[in-house]
């Protein structure tokens, strides 16, 4: 077995007492899709900040057998393991390229820091075509339509050569076609990485996801196929419970036939 | 015209102009007295070149330049005294106000080339240091802007506190000789006119290839997303920093040029009045721009000198209603007026390198927040 | 023994005037994220008006007793001024109105110096503030222990106010979230425009406590304003609490220094505990927590 995955084992993040993410366990294979859902403050945003250093965490995080927790931010980053945000961040003065440049260098030397950039990587001129902004290359990425933002941050992550993404909502506020392309291109990389991906649209996870971890107050509520997990009596009372979700969201998570 | 400007060779044109103006144009038409003066702006120039990298580009409100300036000098007056002095000799303002000679941490600066070099390394040092120590903290925004001046108020008592040392808040002059040439003779002084000169152009060269090099780019993400630099493996303090340590090394050699060519350094030079004082002719000219600083902090200091020269309180008020009115409705300073009648007649130029956007400040929490 | 106590109380008066410099600024700082180096100017202008309040009543005591108010609002109004006029527009770029700020700063100071002249004036204390205080057998200074007060009284009537009044708890909705204090029907607009008001007001009344300290001048602002920022930084972003311990720790730490070593170092040597304290502590002594990119 391909030893690049995730392996989290006890994971608990504590906010000054209150549990957010509680002892979760959650092994990640390499080329799995895995979704993570779950109702709003189940902890998902949270697992990833854990995982990729922003807040602290205790228990035990490893990816392709390297202990994450304690490390910092950017040390994480540099063993591989790329994120998004929920509202996507890229450097709005910076063009496309530079944008995907710069996600592609943080092993430069100083030496190559210090020079002006001659020619295009080409590693970046692939990820343009990869997320289909090609033809955006110089065009700042403060003006880019919000899905494609989003396709640049995924860009970033493809050059920075993360082996681990966990993209935190990616297709949030994007088209119908936008999400499937969305879904295709993760379904294209997902075959020699470890994808997690946080969703809240259910469609989109049932199109595309290859397993499913709910996530519910910050405990590991059940995990499958999006076929098991639907039918999981846990994952209904959770979703069908009182004052937790509507009908209509609960038909959407558990599928037309409750 | 407007399209050679426009051209890649613009920055090229640019470099040239300025070096006819320095070299050619502003020795023959200006007297000593006032080719003195303009070596005096080219020296505050420098410290400008320096905050349009960390400020402008970075994002680092420093309001401590005048400690990185104060050092550099502070080192050339010292070395200037020593060598006056003679072999062994003791300054002549020491003799007057102590009978204990000179202070041990004086005597390696009777070494012209020690002075040099740490005119060169102890401004950079101490930049280095204060922008590991904030910066690795995640200490920045007012925070960072807040501890430079506090250095700056911190440094200007330190020398006025000890008069035997440092001369007190008469600070240090009547300098006789630079390295073995008289100050007195008008050619000598030209030179020093001229190594200014030369010098400002450098820093401007150094500054451009930092503006369109990698790292530049990686400065501005910094400056617009730091902690997005983060998260793709960067360290931003390390790259804060180099551009901080460069920002105060420039400051530094401005320093000590200011000192044979103005004859006088005092407290009043480098305290926190003075600090901020440096940042309006950046912040007038286009902080993020490569020649914006520069051309600001000459325009600003030859306002001041004929300001002041004819109403002595006018200049206050006038600086204080420049900084008013350029930093709250012109951000971007005159350069984005320039750019906007450019983009204007002209689709957006991708290869524009300089910004006239300000840099969206962050102080306490970042701009991006994140909801549940 | 004598050394120690009579040091302890240096540092607690030189921190009970740094309080009532970095009240004020705890509020707007706190509050807006509004960098107002025109703070330590407010302050002038109300030592100003408490000399103006003596030139006008002539007794002492009784224009100490009217300036305390008359400052205050002196102060405000300023603040409303400032706020209203340019710092509104700016809220979105906090760092520039640093800039904004100090150029204001430097047009007050100039407006003090041709109203009033170069030269220092001075506000004669009122006998009864006048001389020194025996307690336990030291003897006490009555202008410093009156300013000591003056610090803790303005402490508890901001504390209260905070807690107490709908004002008070408009200010803390908006400096834990403005935007949802926007939509829970808060005017932020007006609570800013308050907010200001009330901590340049503080600034005006610390202005009139450092009339007893001596004679004043156009530069009485920025011999505090750094210092009392420092207050703010060390205490923690809009922390009352916090901006009291950190008056009284650098007041004692300040005068402890300056009197083993020599004010020129001191400077220095805080300068450096505050830089060291902050590798720790990096928001201060306490810090809110805000759930952010960072
Ligand atoms: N920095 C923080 N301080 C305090 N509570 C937090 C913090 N970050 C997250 N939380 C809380 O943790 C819980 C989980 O949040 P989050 O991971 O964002 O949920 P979601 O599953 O919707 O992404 C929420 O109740 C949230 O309020
Ligand atoms: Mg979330």
């Amino acid at each position: 077995m391909n030893k690049d995955y995730l392996e989290l084992s006890g994971l608990t993040v504590s906010f000054d007492g209150f549990v957010a993410v509680d002892g979760v366990d959650l092994t990640v294979l390499q080329g799995d899709l895995r979704f993570l859902i779950g109702p709003n403050g189940a902890g998902k945003t949270t697992l990833i900040d854990a995982v990729s250093g922003l807040v602290s965490a205790t228990g035990r995080a490893e990816f392709a057998g390297e202990d994450l927790l304690g490390r910092k931010v950017h040390q994480i980053a540099r063993r591989g393991v790329g994120r998004t945000f929920q509202t996507a961040t890229v450097f709005e003065e910076l063009s496309v390229l530079q944008n995907l440049d710069i996600a592609a260098g943080a092993g430069r030397s100083p030496w190559t820091l210090l020079r002006k950039r001659s020619g295009v990587p080409e590693a970046v001129t692939e990820a343009m075509e990869t997320v289909g902004l090609a033809d955006l290359r110089d065009t700042k990425a403060g003006i880019l339509a919000h899905g494609q933002k989003q396709w640049l941050e995924i860009g970033m992550l493809l050059v920075q050569d993360a082996r681990l993404l966990m993209l935190d909502e990616p297709v949030a506020g994007m088209s119908a076609e936008e999400k499937d392309e969305t879904g295709r291109l993760l379904r294209r990389i997902c075959v020699d990485r470890t994808v997690v991906v946080v969703e809240h649209d259910m469609d989109f996870m049932r199109s595309f996801a290859k397993s499913v971890t709910v996530l519910h107050a910050g405990k590991v509520l059940s995990e499958g196929t999006v076929a098991e997990v639907q039918a999981d009596p846990k994952v209904q009372e959770v979703y069908l419970g009182p004052g937790q979700h509507s009908a209509e969201e609960a038909a959407i998570v558990l599928g037309e036939g409750v | 015209m407007t399209a050679l400007l426009r051209s890649r060779y613009a920055v090229g044109i640019g470099f040239l102009v300025a070096a006819v103006l320095l070299f050619a144009v502003a020795p023959a038409l200006l007297t000593t007295f006032r080719l003195g003066l303009l070596g005096k702006y080219l020296c505050y120039a420098m410290v400008a070149v320096g905050i349009g990298l960390a400020w402008g580009r970075g994002g680092m409100l420093t309001l401590g330049q005048g400690v990185f300036f104060g050092i550099g000098a502070y080192l050339m007056a010292m070395h200037l005294k020593l060598a006056d002095a003679g072999p062994g000799g003791v300054p002549d303002f020491m003799a007057l106000i102590s009978s204990d000679g000179v202070p041990g941490w004086w005597e390696p600066f009777r070494s012209g080339a020690v002075t040099i070099v740490a005119i060169l390394v102890l401004p950079t040092l101490l930049a280095t240091l204060l922008g590991l120590a904030t910066f690795r903290r995640r200490v920045r925004g007012a925070y960072f802007a807040i501890l430079s001046q506090a250095l700056a108020a911190a440094f200007a008592i330190l020398l006025i506190g000890n008069p035997t040392a440092t001369g007190g808040s008469t600070g240090l002059n009547n300098f006789k000789g630079f390295f073995g040439f008289s100050l007195r003779d008008p050619a000598n002084r030209q030179m020093l006119y001229f190594i200014a000169a030369g010098v400002l152009l450098l820093m401007v060269f150094v500054a451009w290839r930092l503006m369109v090099s990698r790292f530049g780019e990686l400065l501005v993400a910094c400056r617009d997303a730091e902690e997005r630099v983060r998260f793709l493996g960067y360290d931003p303090a390390t790259i804060k920093t180099v551009a901080f340590a460069v920002a105060g090394m420039m400051a530094g050699i401005g320093g000590a040029l200011f000192v044979p060519i103005v004859g006088i350094i005092s407290p009043n030079d480098v305290g926190v009045v003075p600090s901020i004082g440096l940042l309006i002719g950046v912040a007038i000219g286009g902080r993020t721009t490569l020649a914006g600083p520069v051309l600001g902090a000459i325009a600003v200091a030859w306002a001041e000198t004929t300001l002041s020269e004819q109403f002595p309180s006018g200049w206050t008020y006038a600086q204080g209603l420049l900084f008013m009115l350029v930093v709250a409705f012109l951000p971007g300073g005159l350069a984005s007026l320039v750019s906007w009648r450019r983009r204007r007649s002209d689709t957006a130029d991708p290869t524009a390198g300089a910004d006239p956007e300000p840099a969206p400040a962050e102080v306490l929490a970042p701009a991006e927040g994140r909801t549940t | 023994m004598d050394i120690l106590v009579t040091q302890v109380f240096n540092g607690l008066s030189v921190g009970s005037i740094l309080l009532l410099a970095a009240l004020g600024l705890a509020l707007t700082f706190g509050q807006m994220g509004v960098i107002n180096m025109a703070h330590g100017e407010f302050m002038m202008a109300g030592a100003y008006t408490a000399y103006v309040c003596q030139q006008v009543l002539g007794d002492a005591g009784l224009s100490l007793l009217v300036s305390l108010p008359v400052s205050f609002v002196v102060g405000g109004l300023l603040g409303v001024l400032l706020e209203v006029t340019l710092l509104r527009r700016m809220y979105h770029r906090p760092l520039d109105t640093l800039l904004v700020t100090w150029g204001v700063s430097l047009i007050l100071q100039q407006l003090a110096r041709d109203l009033f002249g170069t030269a220092g004036v001075d506000v004669p204390a009122p006998g009864w503030l006048s001389g020194p205080v025996e307690i336990l057998g030291f003897s006490f200074p009555r202008s410093r222990l009156f300013i000591l007060v003056l610090a803790i009284v303005a402490v508890v009537a901001v504390t209260l106010l905070l807690k107490l009044t709908p004002l008070g708890r408009r200010i803390r909705a908006t400096v834990q979230n403005r935007q949802l204090a926007e939509s829970a029907g808060i005017s932020t607009r007006r609570t800013d425009m308050l907010t200001f008001f009330l901590g340049s007001g503080l600034a005006g009344v610390a202005g009139v406590a450092l009339t007893l300290m001596g004679s004043i001048s156009s530069n009485l602002g920025t011999s505090y304003i750094v210092d009392a920022f420092l207050v703010v930084i060390i205490g923690g972003i809009g922390q009352i609490k916090g901006a009291v311990i950190a008056a009284f720790v650098l007041g004692v730490a300040q005068s402890w220094i300056e009197y083993s070593t020599s004010a020129s170092i001191a400077k220095v040597i805080v300068f450096a505990l505050v830089v060291a304290f902050l590798q720790f502590r990096p928001q201060g002594i306490f810090q809110v927590r805000t759930r952010s990119l960072v």
